[in-house]
């Protein structure tokens, strides 16, 4: 493997990566399932110490 | 584990004076010397500690008993190493204005007080800010006590062992020379020991959880914990030249040892500066202002997005040097990038208050807050634009980095420490409230006209000091001397030393304000803009 071989994989293997993770970040924190786990975990600092 | 405990200082202390009777230099005989004395304290300590009756805990048994000897001590040193990196700055910016301050000794001199400053105000006072305030939130959010019992107390104690060693080795002259990772091999050993441990005291506790979810701060906090000791490992993958000197060299040399070095530099910024610090805005921020933050979904996107953007912006360090253009430009084009979740996370704690803005007005840690994450906000605009090419041009190596650093490490770290440190004092120590709330508005005014002195001096003078370094004449000749551009300097040097004593003096007042609030007074005042700011 020389460096343009390495270079081009790192590039676009790069791109995929980041565009998939962050779909899957947004997908996840968007997901109607997640919205009520969401709710009651940001109440958590709240509660009686 | 008392017992391998009192083994293991055993061990470490016939080790130091092993090492000190065979050093190869003066600067290790020292060092290993005070290694085997905190050592043989520390074993002093630990016996005392096992002859102590054992208290148990009061109350019902639904209540959590929370480890918080170790939180206390963490806000007490927190404190004092604030105070002594403050002064350690002040005298450097009075250096800087008047070089006769340098007095002619090689201890003094601002080459080795410099990084004496920088750690102390970022891995000594920042340091015990996070230690201390992730013990306290992790136990909160997960309700559970803090895992061991020894184990938070080494982390403490031998943290403490490293900022003594880091700053007594600058001040002998004992650098390896890396921005921010000055300490040499023996103290990066000693530092991955203490590391480790708080990672597992940390996962430990979060293992024993009886929340089901874990609290964004955690995570933030996490991420700080585990992205530090991969930072450390490989920027401090040295070779000593004996092991039983202090000397050593990196294993790889040249711009990959440059590349590694800010690849650590910016991520010592972006995860001990910034996801630690997130982490306790997530947690104070909520909690002082009595409501949830304005959305969780926002932290989610914003944790992840961080530490995924943060970790390539480095290279931004090394404009126009030998590092390939291609990594400059990814170092560049990330930095820009991360403009969007930094102003995620500051919209995100700025919202929280939608609805509750008046309490800007009557209490002064909320005041604390929102300006820091104003700082937050600004440092990190300015940051990225910084790091464009053509701006780098013109800032890079001037005060401007000064100013930027400042504004984000004063106005954004410092003031969200301040006020977690004003928040967890009265319930540490068992007290309704602070002393007094208008001298926490005190401190606010005096610290914030210190942090405008300081950053718009630094603007002026770096963006003057890069103008002349690039001004020619019409023949093609360099317009000015290095030197005249330091004497142009002189009067901005003047004026940040002012807005430096400022900030000192701001920190006096908070000491002054806590000493009496853990003696459980409360000053007779009237309440902030007419309403009772008592906390929650």
């Amino acid at each position: 493997m020389n460096y343009e071989t390495a270079a081009a994989f790192a590039q676009t293997g790069g791109l995929i990566y980041f565009v998939v993770l962050f779909a899957a970040v947004i997908a996840f924190v968007l997901w109607p399932r997640n919205a009520e786990r969401f709710r009651e975990a940001a109440k958590i600092p709240l509660k009686e110490d | 584990m008392n017992g391998l405990a009192l083994f293991g200082l055993g061990i470490a202390a016939a080790l130091g004076l092993g090492v000190a009777a065979g050093a190869a230099d003066e600067g290790m005989r020292i060092h290993a010397m005070l290694f085997a004395g905190a050592a043989i304290i520390a074993v002093f300590f630990l016996i005392n500690r096992i002859y102590e009756p054992k208290v148990s805990p009061a109350g019902g048994s639904d209540r959590i008993d929370y480890n918080d000897g170790v939180v206390r001590a963490g806000a007490i040193a927190s404190v004092f190493w604030g105070l002594v990196g403050f002064l350690v700055g002040l005298t450097l910016a009075l250096q800087l204005a008047f070089p006769v301050l340098n007095f002619d000794t090689a201890w003094l001199n601002f080459g080795r007080l410099r990084p004496l400053h920088t750690s102390a105000v970022i891995f000594a006072f920042g340091g015990n800010v996070l230690i201390m305030s992730s013990f306290y939130v992790v136990q909160r959010t997960c309700r559970a006590r803090l895992a061991g019992e020894l184990a938070p107390w080494f982390v403490f104690w031998g943290y403490q062992l490293f900022i003594v060693l880091a700053a007594t080795g600058y001040l002998l002259g004992i650098t390896q020379s890396k921005e921010y990772a000055e300490p040499e091999w023996y103290i990066d050993l000693w530092l991955t020991i203490v590391w480790v441990t708080y990672l597992l005291v940390f996962l430990a506790t979060l293992w024993k959880r009886r929340e089901p979810h874990i609290y964004v701060a955690n995570w933030f906090y996490l991420a700080f914990i585990v992205t530090v000791a991969m930072l450390h490992l490989i920027n401090n993958a040295t070779v000593p030249v004996s092991l039983m000197g202090s000397k050593s060299y990196i294993a790889w040399a040249g711009v990959q040892d440059a590349l590694t070095q800010w690849w650590y530099g910016h991520n010592a910024v972006g995860f001990f500066l910034t996801a630690g610090f997130l982490g306790m805005m997530y947690y104070f921020l909520p909690k002082q202002a009595g409501r949830p933050i304005f959305s969780y979904r926002l932290s989610i996107v914003h944790f992840w997005s961080l530490i995924f953007l943060y970790i390539w912006a480095g290279p931004h360090h090394l404009h126009f040097t030998a590092l390939p253009d291609w990594a400059q430009t990814l170092g560049m084009v990330f930095s820009v990038m991360l403009w969007m979740p930094s102003w995620g996370g500051m919209v995100n704690g700025l919202m929280t208050l939608s609805g509750a803005w008046d309490k800007i007005r009557t209490d002064p840690l909320i005041r604390f807050m929102v300006v820091s994450l104003a700082f937050y906000g600004m440092s990190t605009f300015e940051g990225p634009l910084m790091a464009i090419r053509t701006v780098n041009a013109l800032s890079h190596y001037t005060d401007w980095t000064i100013g930027h650093v400042h504004s984000g490490a004063l106005g954004w770290v410092a003031y969200i420490s301040f006020a977690a440190i004003y928040f967890l004092v009265p319930p540490l120590w068992g007290q309704a409230r602070l002393y007094s709330l208008r001298l926490v508005n005190v401190h606010f005014w005096i610290s914030s006209i210190g942090i405008v002195l300081y950053i718009t001096a630094m603007w002026v003078s770096g963006i003057l000091q890069g103008l002349m370094w690039r001004a020619y004449d019409n023949l093609g000749f360099l317009e000015f001397s290095f030197i005249e551009t330091v004497e142009a300097m002189h009067p901005f040097y003047v004026i940040r030393a002012v807005g430096g004593l400022l900030f000192v003096i701001g920190m006096l007042v908070m000491i002054y304000n806590l000493w009496r609030t853990i003696r459980g007074e409360v000053r007779a005042e009237a309440p902030m803009a007419g309403t009772a700011a008592a906390r929650a």
